[in-house]
């Protein structure tokens, strides 16, 4: 299958803990995956490994047959330009205008004397704003993105990887500092990227009726390791306790961890 | 065994009683030994620095005596202090400030060059210490020994003062203000140097890691992440700087580097006294003026910084 990302036994330690422990997997093209597991159950170590913001300890991470954790200088920042990341805290440069900020997502296709001069072409510009009208943040483009609300600066978050024109979008718990409108702003416009410009993407979720709502397949980390792999229709409630070692807890409320139970009129 | 075995378990509150008796116990034992050694240094600094030095004066009826240098030092502040003053009487006020600043013309054109110096200083140290500020921080550093190597050359070129760099570019370059430049530039490269990568070690690292993980590079990164944070506090220490180096160029002529020192030097050693207050008036005043504008500036600067943000 064609631009499949593929970790086979993929490890990686941190002195002595196991973050990520022989994990393999296949993502097909266009998949929306989400990852759901405990904090610390090494979600967002494999997303990082993924982006080659870490290296792994051992195993291989490969796309469209391409071995990334070989990769260096150009070809690497090339791979992290295909593979667009989204973080909790949004990871902005709060000092500078949201369309700066989403320029950003240009950098690696730009030498070094137009870098540092912050010199963007018109075409690069015009394709930032497409992103941000995308988003509904047009009206914001100078304002700095530190004035912008949470759930504003993920989504300028998510113009600046479009911007990158990535072939798969990772998501590290995007939604987790935001309110529920937000979240599912946010939600929303990953899913309508993963439909309609077909990129597959891989989201790190920890509340599970947000990861059955939105995603096509669900991945359960505990401990490192893949503990569950299938639609959101086979995450039993058996399996659930298992993931979160509720073994203790008589009854497991899915809406004690919601951020969808509070749907707000946007 | 004296064990009483039916105690009863303490109270929290009381525990809490105790173990905070016991913390400030310790605490005033750290107080009262850290005192002794701040003391006992002190006392052994001054004894070195000859503060409890004896010595002999003259007394005013001619004869000789053994006296602590303090006391008898502390008159001829004064008597230097008459020396300068010229002798201004409100009569002849125009003449005789024409006497005491008899040579205005050739001091406002040292004064400009103090200034010029100062100015060009600054602009070298800020281009150098803002370059190496980056590669010299822990946090930014790409990798050991750019940061080994750009540590060491700022600690270099602030450790070595001023008038000894200009000392050694005199002998390079000759007597002008172009060894200033150099001297106090270079100090001011490792001072300013220093100063901005402490800011850059106090960086909220999220944006860089959100540039690299769209492809940025290492410049990248700095440019994009971490300059935008760090410039506010750049430009308060460069104006901070230039005040410094106005200071600094004032008397760094002293060595035949440029600017209004080497007429402190000749006033000095010709023994023009009130020369020396004239010169000292003059600095006073401009250091004051550049002063009171750079931090005017510095104000607006920050005052932009926290303004409405639309």
């Amino acid at each position: 299958m064609p631009a499949e990302l593929k970790l086979e036994n993929v490890s990686r330690h941190f002195d002595e803990t196991k973050a990520v422990d022989n994990v393999s997997l296949s993502i097909a093209p266009g998949q929306f995956v989400g990852v759901i597991g405990r904090s610390g159950a090494g979600k967002s170590t494999m997303l990082r490994l993924v982006n080659r913001l870490i290296d792994p300890t051992s195993g291989s991470i490969s796309f469209d047959g391409v071995e990334i954790t070989k990769l260096k200088g150009k070809e690497l920042r090339n791979w992290r330009r295909d593979c667009a990341m989204i973080f909790q805290q949004f990871n902005l440069v709060e000092r500078l205008d949201v369309l700066t900020n989403v320029l950003i997502g240009r950098l690696a296709e730009h030498g070094f004397a137009s870098s540092m001069a912050m010199h963007f072409t018109d075409e690069e510009r015009t394709m930032a704003l497409q992103a941000l009208d995308r988003l509904d943040l047009v009206p914001q483009a100078l304002q700095r993105a530190g004035t912008l609300s949470g759930g504003q600066q993920q989504r300028v978050a998510i113009a600046k990887a479009l911007v990158q024109q990535p072939k798969i979008m990772l998501a590290d718990e995007p939604i987790a500092s935001l309110d529920p409108a937000n979240a599912t702003k946010v939600m929303d416009g990953l899913r309508q990227i993963n439909r309609q410009d077909k990129i597959t993407v891989l989201v790190n979720l920890h509340t599970l009726d947000t990861a059955r709502a939105y995603c096509d397949r669900i991945v359960a980390m505990r401990a490192g390791r893949v503990m569950f792999d299938g639609t959101a229709l086979q995450l039993t409630d058996d399996v659930v306790r298992d993931i979160y070692g509720l073994e203790g807890l008589a009854e497991f409320n899915e809406a004690v961890t919601s951020t969808q139970g509070l749907k707000v009129p946007a | 065994m004296t064990a009483i075995p039916d105690t009863p378990p303490l109270r929290p509150i009381d525990q809490f009683e105790l173990d905070y008796a016991a913390l400030r116990r310790r605490s005033r034992i750290t107080w009262l030994v850290a005192a002794i050694i701040f003391f006992a240094f002190f006392t052994f600094s001054a004894w070195l620095g000859d503060f409890f030095k004896v010595t002999q004066v003259t007394l005013p009826d001619g004869s000789r005596d053994w006296r602590w240098i303090i006391p008898a030092g502390i008159p001829r502040l004064g008597e230097f202090i008459v020396k300068t003053i010229p002798s201004l009487s409100w009569d002849t006020l125009g003449a005789d400030l024409g006497e005491w600043f008899w040579r205005w013309k050739v001091w406002m054109n040292l004064l400009i060059e103090t200034i010029l110096i100062a100015f060009m200083a600054t602009v070298f140290g800020v281009i150098g210490g803002f370059v190496l500020s980056f590669p010299a921080a822990r946090n930014l550093a790409p990798n050991k020994w750019s940061l080994w190597i750009s540590r060491r050359y700022l600690e270099i070129a602030r450790t070595v003062p001023e008038l000894v760099w200009a000392l050694i570019f005199v002998f390079c370059f000759s007597v002008g203000p172009m060894a200033g430049v150099l001297a106090i530039g270079l100090h001011a490269t490792g001072a300013l140097g220093k100063l901005y990568s402490e800011v850059n070690e106090n960086i909220d690292m999220r944006p860089l890691e959100g540039v690299k993980a769209s492809g940025g590079t290492w410049f990248d990164q700095i440019r994009y992440g971490a300059v935008p944070q760090v410039l506010p506090n750049i430009i308060s220490y460069t104006l901070l700087r230039f005040e410094i180096n106005v200071r600094s160029s004032s008397i760094i002529g002293y060595v035949g580097a440029g600017g209004l020192g080497q007429e402190f030097r000749e006033a000095l050693s010709l023994q023009e006294y009130t020369d020396l207050s004239a010169l000292f008036i003059i600095i006073f005043v401009t250091v004051i003026v550049i002063d009171f504008g750079s931090e005017k500036l510095r104000h607006r600067i920050i005052g932009i910084e926290k303004g409405p943000a639309t």
